[in-house]
Order: C-alpha cells, then structure tokens, then sequence
C-alpha cells in the first residue's frame, strides 16, 4: 500500500475517514507514516497546551457593566411574557390567590357588615403574607440543603439538578412576589427578594454535576451574601406580623358574641 | 443517556427563557445570558486573537451584536452555539484587519502587542522544571505563536475552532462561510503548516514534552 497523505493522517486522527480500518491496518506496518502521525499529534498537543488566562469568576458580571449602557430597550409586546411555561404557572398562583382573597373578601364582608373594604384589603393581604412566608420557607430550605451539603471521601461530582430544578421553579414565583412588594411600596421586602432571586438564578443556572470545587464556589457565593439569613429573617417578620393580625382566643369569642348580637 | 437529554433540555429551556423576556421588554434578562457564556466566548477569542486586549473586544462586541439580532435568533441553536459563532464571525474579521494593517505598516510584530502574551503560568504548570524545559517550553511557545500569527484568518479560526473547541466542521463551515470539503482542507493546510514551522520540536513527541504535556 502506498504511503498515507498528511491529510488523511489528519483526518483519521480526527475519527473523519472513511478508511479507518485501512489506515489502522497500514499505520501497524509501516513506521514512516507511525512517524508522521506522532508528530501531527506532537504539534496538536503543544497547540493545546498554549495557556489562556483565566478571567476571573466575576467576568460575565464585568461585560455586562461594560456593555449594558450600550443595550437600547426592546419595546416588546407585553403580553409575550406572558405565555412563558413558567411565568404561567407563577401566573396561575396568583391569580388563584387573588381569587382565594377576593371570596375571603365577601365571606368577611357578609360577615361584619360594615368596614368591608378595609376588611377585604386586610384578608389579601393576609392571603399574600402566608403564600410568601411559604415560599420563603421553601428558599430557606433549598439554600439550608446547599449551604450544609457535602461530597463524600473521593466523591468526583455532585448532582445537585433536583435542587436546581426547585430553585427554577421559585425564581418565578419570587419575581412576581418582588414586584407585588414593590408595587405595595414594601422597599425591604423587595430587596430581600430581589437578592434571593439573584441567588436563586445563580443556583438554577450551575451546571447539573458540579466538581467538588465549583460546588464549594456555589456554596461561598450563597454564604458571602449572607441571603440565608435574610431569608429568615423576613420570614420571621411575616409570622410575628401573621401572629399579631390573629385575634387571641377571648378576643376572637368576644367578637363572636359581638357579631350574634348584630 | 437521559440525564444528558435533561441536561442539554434544561439548558436550552433556561436560555429560551431568557431569550423570550429579553425579546418581550426585559433588558435585565440579557443579563443571565451575558453572565452565563462570556468566559467560554473569551477563551475561544482569546485563542483566535491571541491576546487580552482584543479577546475582550470581541466578547462585549459579540455580545452586543447578538442582543441586536436576537430577534432573528428565534430559537435557531443553543443561544451559546449562536453567540459562539457571532464572535468567531467578529474575530475573524478583526483578524483580517489587523493583517491589513500590519501589511501597510510592514513593521516586525511586537510580541507585547500581537500574539499569545507570555502567560508566567505557563512556565508554572510543572512544579519543578527542568531548565532544558524551561527553555523548551518558552522557546516553543514563542514558535507556536509565530506559526499561528503566519496562518490565514481563516486558517487560524478553523485550527482553533477545530481543534481547541472541538468544533464540528459544519460548525466551522458556517463561520467561514464555506462548505465542508473546503473547511477540512482549511483545517489540514493549517495543521500541516503548524506541523512544518515546529518540525524541530515536533519529532517523536518532542513538542509534547517540551511543553510538559506529553502522556
């Protein structure tokens, strides 16, 4: 058999021929074409090894400060977003929770009587402090299970997709969650949430097997916001705030005879 | 095999979602896009340009563009694939410039300005190197960025496309506006001129082994 191309050396070591088991075959005889093979290797193993700076962790951050000034809006439609497959299921809950609020709103107004509006407004909000307080128990409890996660003795990779595919699942939830506290002038509680979200995407967006030392990054990252604890925080707010909205149990029978004798 | 499908899925639904609220208003969405690909974008600019400086260039360049097409993007490919290949496109165009521009000034490249910096990491991959090494490796170096910097733009984006990224040809095809017959023979000219300039190192593993990556 004649001598192989450089080409079709090339093309072999890239698994791109057809004539695999030729040039296998004629590569064991002859120790010209062995040569020229090694050497084609030698050069691609050196073009490999040239090094590339690393940017640093932070440098996506950094493009988009540098390029986000320069990105116009894009005047969409607004309902686009609308039919996102997340956002409708998020759509979806609060809508049924404004549904819940709006009939709490009439059982409470055939109820009492007078100071319905007041009443209704104090049952929504009520409705929303127990839907996020829920929400941020199930943060709370996807950052707690990061946070204290650990690989086992010789552990390569760590699948942390079930984790990430709640942590998906909440960002939405929290978005929506954010605006309505933004909309209701609740400054802290937006920006709580608005950390939370970041962390949460940050969660969402990692790689589903992480090694052990992207997944102690990870886990840095979530620590050095401190978010947990504001998480808690917040969350132990929105009880004591659920607490002192309950009536105790003589106020509550006090109000019942009340409203009998009405 | 399913767990890869999610992944790739899971992937692809989290940039088409980012993709959407971008496209719907949401300028902040581009965000994660931006965050989530710039290194991967840099280390191929970096390999194609050969330095920071321009590498960088051509990441918030890459960026930019792919933000105005987005509409056209529709979906096409993975958002990565798709803004891989905007900045290759950009890369390679900046290629020709600079080539241009050296040709009009016919002045010797300054290694501080064009080609690969000498990283101090790459004397540091091995802990205790000889100093035959040493030099080996510096001096390899050195020849390896004047065989790159000697090859067409195209060369050069079809070597580093292929054969650091692991770039199907199709993949590279498209950057080079050509067709797949054609990129293969580009890819092979390069090798075989790579090959070529470094033939005093590249005999019996030489290369590898000055560099210290011989297996």
């Amino acid at each position: 058999m004649k001598h192989v191309t450089e080409e079709e050396l090339i093309a072999y070591r890239d698994g791109e021929t057809n004539r695999r088991e030729a040039i296998g075959a004629h590569l064991k005889e002859c120790p010209e074409c062995a040569r020229e093979l090694e050497q084609i290797e030698a050069v691609l193993s050196a073009l490999n090894a040239l090094p590339v700076p690393e940017p640093g962790e932070d440098y996506g951050q950094r493009v988009w400060w540098q390029i986000a000034s320069r990105l116009p809006e894009k005047k969409g439609k607004w309902w686009e977003g609308l039919f996102l497959p997340r956002r409708m299921v998020a759509f979806a809950t609060v809508a049924a929770l404004i549904v819940l609020a709006f009939f709490a709103g009439r059982v409470t107004r055939h109820s009492t009587g007078g100071g319905d509006v007041a009443d209704a407004s104090k049952v929504r909000e009520r409705v929303l402090v127990v839907a996020v307080g829920e929400h941020l128990g199930r943060s709370e409890m996807i950052l707690m299970e990061l946070v204290n996660a650990q690989p086992g003795p010789g552990q390569k990779t760590m699948n942390i997709s079930a984790t990430q595919k709640r942590a998906e699942d909440l960002v939405e939830e929290n978005r929506l969650y954010r605006q309505t506290a933004l909309r209701d002038g609740d400054a802290a509680m937006a920006s709580t949430l608005d950390e939370l979200e970041r962390v949460l995407l940050d969660i969402a967006n990692s790689p589903d097997e992480v090694t052990p030392a992207q997944f102690e990054s990870l886990r840095k990252r979530i620590e050095s916001k401190g978010i947990l604890f504001k998480v808690r925080v917040v969350n132990q707010d929105l009880r004591e705030r659920e607490k002192a909205r309950k009536p105790s149990p003589e106020q509550e029978k006090t109000g019942v005879k009340e409203r009998n004798k009405a | 095999m399913r767990e890869g499908i999610e992944k790739v899925d899971g992937e692809a639904i989290s940039d088409a979602v980012a993709v959407q609220r971008t496209l719907a208003g949401e300028r902040d969405a581009y965000r994660v896009l931006v965050e989530r690909h710039s290194r991967s974008v840099f280390r191929m600019a970096y390999r194609m340009t050969g330095n920071s400086h321009d590498a960088e260039d051509v990441v918030q360049e890459a960026f930019l563009r792919a933000y105005q097409k987005l509409e056209k993007f529709a979906g096409e490919a993975n958002f990565g694939t798709w803004v891989y290949r905007i900045a290759a496109n950009y890369a390679i165009d900046r290629l020709r410039q600079r080539n241009v521009e050296k040709a009009r000034r016919r002045m010797p490249s300054n290694p501080g300005e064009e080609g690969f910096e000498v990283d101090p990491l790459s004397t540091a991959q091995d802990p205790a190197p000889s100093p035959e090494r040493l030099a080996g490796s510096t001096q390899l170096a050195a020849k390896m960025k004047d065989a790159l910097e000697a090859l067409t733009p195209a060369e050069r984006t079809a070597v580093v496309m292929r054969h650091w990224e692991g770039c199907a040809i199709e993949e590279i095809a498209a950057v080079l506006k050509s067709n797949s017959n054609a990129t293969k023979n580009t890819v092979f000219r390069a090798v075989g001129k790579l090959r070529r300039a470094l033939e005093p190192f590249a005999g019996s593993n030489q290369a590898a082994r000055a560099m210290g990556t011989e297996s």
